[in-house]
């Protein structure tokens, strides 16, 4: 993956900024330069909260070679506690025991490693909240 | 006064015992657990690294720390073996994913296992000087030993996280030493995947000789006596290592077990005392002291003397203990799920 | 708007074509739909391609196909809407003839998906979701249907069952297609024993990776009258989009970008879902076709599964999907679907379908759906004969 589509998205992938509809108040994540609710075009930074609920999720057993290492792997859709929606894999799991509902917390974790020479992909990822 | 404002840990959940390992290459698991005095070692997935650890365990420190805003950290220092770049910093990332960018000093250390001790030394003295206001200081590692060596059944992942300051201390610092000589015991060449290293020639004249040097010298300096303390926490490459140059230095086991992480963990090299002192302060009472001695091969040793204040009894249940990562939510791994995990196995590329 | 048909259609074999490269697909299909209809001229061409720079290099369809048709100079182009191309080349050319612009106008579709291995086809076809949100962190395509079906699975009890009786149907239909790429049946053991992709998604779940071409002409009735063909009226057309994402979206147990897409088509037709006699529906995978059914209308939400195991929308239910066999057995070159879904309803209007899959009863009218990427975007088209 060329490093400018990695440095260019990861304030949102390493920390999770998204912005705020100064009008509606609806979170987009990531940022977009107009709000699908209002049309409003104003946003303030906020960061989502770190925790949510499973909502779907699905176990990937034929994965896409850069993904050959982490097979299988659940890839779900969680609700965070501010109701934002996002997709990301499940990792330190169990994936016969995943649920729909299930709590999760969010990780920093290595999303993508380009071959043995390319650049290396952060970002974040669901893990079952243990505690 | 100068000192921790927040710590905190991280490590992998998955585990591999030395059963699974001697298995593999016929040797006697009961010889190597008594030797080493270590039944298992945590063993990172393939989604983890030097650098995630090292996020996670930040975070855990920052939440420890209270309300300071990650804008204020003027340094962030990782100390490491496994940086996951040869050349490109794990510190920016880090820097990056706790929003402390961009008015911020970064540097990857590697001193062995030593290189978390360095970060943490650097940063007492940076916020000490006034340079800046906090400091943030990381040991992590996910460290790799060569198939079949004896360096396998410890080389474990794990990283702590310190951020040092001058307000709301969690524990002051009281004195420090370093202790450093040229002592060829362990090493790894550029492009090398493993380390090398000089059998028992790491034990006597390198791990003892430079902690006990840097021990006595700061023991010395500070006019304290091993019953002074609360707790020791020491370099742990195994378990016995620890344990050992503790009762030499006249340490009880239970002085030293709090930080003693080592027979579950595994050495987590740069991570290993720090994480040791984690775990240490996760059970400290206020005005306990801790004498913590880090060691790298190669070789040297920082000394701390760290005195732990009242709001430790505040701070320390705002991020999960290492003591609760360590021993709860584990997953035992074989070992082809250890070779994969690790990229011990030759696959198309 | 002048009142459209299709007068010619044609296809290729379907499947692993080893020995026709992108460009024969395409032309082989596009000169059955001419010698169908009986034109001596093109006006203008739009061909549904989703990504032929992935899969062979090339892009610049156009220009390219034009130029191996013969058709020297010809207004041609290519569309793109992802598994929906083929939808949106249709829609094109029926805007162009329905506009007055152009009188015989080709929509045509094709995808060579064999030139590359197993994982270039993967990530080729995952340039229909969202790359950097979705792609990025390993959601494969089977996967975010899978995800859908998980939703759907747990909102309204539908089952493994139901999902295995959409493979069976749709394998028994195709069993009957001359041009299917897996033209044999397949029971429900071996759908729910068939290996993993992404839970609950097997392989018997999943269209296959498919080369093929397909094209139409699209005419007005006048000119239709005069070269005798039976006159095949487009009375509907639908196209809306959706959030990419699936987890931008409010709801993944529906697909709204087919309720507004089939809201605009009936509306155009002045006809509801309870006139149409058949459809030809995307089932990429068997989930999608559950879905499908109940975001066109004909079923409540979360009874679309009980029908299929009834039997409802088999050959002789009361409402028969995917006559063809759909994606699932005829194969999938995602470009092309949109337009083999139109050979296939052109043909059971006419009453030219083959090997005894011709649906009884002379059916009058029928409905596409076509979809791109998990439900981003939706062509609806209803035909009729005239």
């Amino acid at each position: 993956m060329f490093p400018s589509r990695i440095w260019r998205d990861s304030k949102h992938r390493y920390r999770l900024e998204a912005g705020k509809c100064t009008k509606c108040g609806k979170i987009v994540f990531p940022y977009r330069l107009i709000c699908p609710e209002c049309g409003h075009r104003e946003f303030e930074k906020v960061i989502l909260p770190d925790t949510g609920k499973l909502m779907t999720y699905s176990v990937i057993r034929v994965a896409p070679s850069q993904f050959t290492d982490q097979a299988p792997y659940a890839v779900g859709i969680a609700e965070l506690e501010n109701g934002v929606k996002l997709l990301a894999q499940i990792t330190d799991c169990d994936v016969e025991k995943i649920k729909v509902g299930m709590e999760i917390r969010i990780e920093f974790r290595r999303i993508q490693t380009d071959s043995h020479q390319g650049v290396l992909s952060y970002g974040y990822k669901f893990v079952p909240k243990w505690y | 006064m100068v000192g921790i404002v927040g710590y905190g840990a991280h490590m992998p959940r998955h585990r591999i015992k030395v059963e699974e390992i001697a298995k593999v290459w016929g040797a006697d698991a009961p010889s190597y657990k008594k030797g080493l005095m270590l039944r298992e070692k945590s063993v990172p997935p393939p989604d983890m690294d030097t650098i995630t650890l090292s996020v996670e365990a930040a975070k855990n420190a920052l939440k420890r720390a209270g309300n300071i805003d990650p804008a204020d950290i003027g340094a962030i220092y990782i100390g490491s073996e496994s940086h996951p770049y040869a050349v490109k910093p794990s510190g920016t990332v880090v820097a990056e994913a706790l929003g402390a960018t961009p008015d911020i000093h970064c540097a990857d250390y590697e001193f062995a296992c030593k290189a978390g001790s360095e970060a943490m030394f650097v940063c007492l003295g940076l916020v000490k000087s006034g340079y800046i206001k906090y400091g943030l200081a990381i040991g992590g590692d996910t460290s790799q030993g060569a198939p079949s060596d004896a360096l396998e059944y410890s080389a474990a992942a794990g990283a702590a996280a310190f951020i040092m300051g001058t307000d709301n201390l969690i524990a002051e610092i009281q004195e420090t030493h370093s202790f450093m000589t040229d002592t060829p015991d362990f090493w790894r060449r550029e492009h090398e995947f493993y380390p090398q290293h000089a059998g028992r020639f790491t034990g006597e004249p390198a791990y003892f000789r430079t902690t006990m040097g840097a021990a006595d010298a700061i023991l010395k300096k500070s006019g304290m006596k091993p019953r002074d303390f609360a707790y020791a926490v020491f370099h742990q490459p195994n378990g016995k290592f620890p344990m050992r140059v503790g009762k030499m230095l006249g340490f009880t086991k239970e002085q030293i077990e709090p930080g003693w992480l080592s027979p579950t963990l595994g050495n987590t090299y740069s991570g290993a005392s720090p994480m040791g002192l984690t775990s240490t302060l996760d059970i400290a009472k206020p005005g306990d002291m801790i004498l913590m001695v880090s060691y790298g091969s190669g070789a040297g040793s920082d000394a701390f003397i760290w005195k732990v204040t009242d709001r430790i009894d505040e701070v320390r249940d705002k991020a999960v203990r290492t003591r609760k990562l360590l021993d709860e939510n584990l997953t035992y791994v074989d070992y082809g799920t250890y070779a994969k995990f690790r990229h011990k196995i030759l696959k198309n590329e | 708007m002048r009142d459209v048909a299709v007068v010619g259609v044609g296809m290729t074999k379907f499947g692993e074509i080893w020995e026709k490269s992108f460009r024969d697909l395409y032309v082989e299909a596009a000169l059955a739909a001419i010698d169908d209809a009986g034109v001596d001229r093109l006006d203008s061409m739009h061909i549904g391609c989703m990504t032929s720079g992935l899969f062979v290099g090339q892009e610049h369809v156009g220009s390219l196909m034009a130029d191996y048709l013969g058709q020297k100079n010809l207004a041609a182009s290519r569309v793109e809407s992802a598994c929906a191309s083929g939808g949106l080349a249709f829609r094109q050319a029926f805007i162009e003839v329905a506009s007055g612009m152009s009188d015989i106008v080709m929509a045509g579709g094709v995808e060579k998906m064999t030139d590359i291995g197993s994982d270039g086809a993967t990530y080729a076809l995952a340039a229909a979701a969202d790359q950097e949100y979705e792609v990025f962190h390993g959601a494969t395509f089977p996967g975010l249907y899978a995800l859908m079906a998980v939703a759907h699975m747990e909102k309204y009890g539908t089952t493994r069952e139901m999902l295995s009786a959409v493979s069976v149907k749709n394998h028994h239909n195709g069993a009957m297609n001359p041009f299917a790429q897996y033209p044999f049946e397949v029971t429900k053991e071996q759908v729910e024993s068939s290996v993993m992709v992404a839970s609950p998604l097997r392989i018997l779940d999943c269209s296959p990776i498919t080369d093929g071409g397909a094209a139409v002409i699209l005419t007005t009735v006048d000119i239709a009258k005069k070269l005798g063909k039976p006159i095949i009226k487009v009375i509907g057309s639908g196209h809306a989009t959706d959030m990419i994402a699936l987890h931008s979206r409010d709801d993944i147990t529906t697909i709204k970008a087919t309720m507004v897409a089939a809201e605009q088509a009936f509306k155009m037709a002045g006809k509801t879902i309870k006139d149409i006699d058949f459809a030809e529906v995307h089932d990429c995978f068997t989930i999608a076709e559950i879905i499908v059914m109940e975001s066109l209308g004909l079923y409540e939400p979360g009874k679309a599964g009980e029908a299929v195991l009834k039997g409802e929308t088999g050959l002789e239910g009361s409402f028969p999907i995917n006559t063809s066999g759909g994606l699932k057995s005829k194969g999938h070159p995602v470009g092309a679907t949109g337009v083999a879904q139109m050979v296939e309803v052109v043909k059971q209007l006419r009453g030219e379908a083959e090997n005894g899959r011709q649906l009884k009863n002379n059916p009058k009218t029928a409905l596409t759906q076509n979809m791109g990427g998990s439900g981003g975007s939706t062509l609806v088209h209803i035909l009729e004969v005239a």
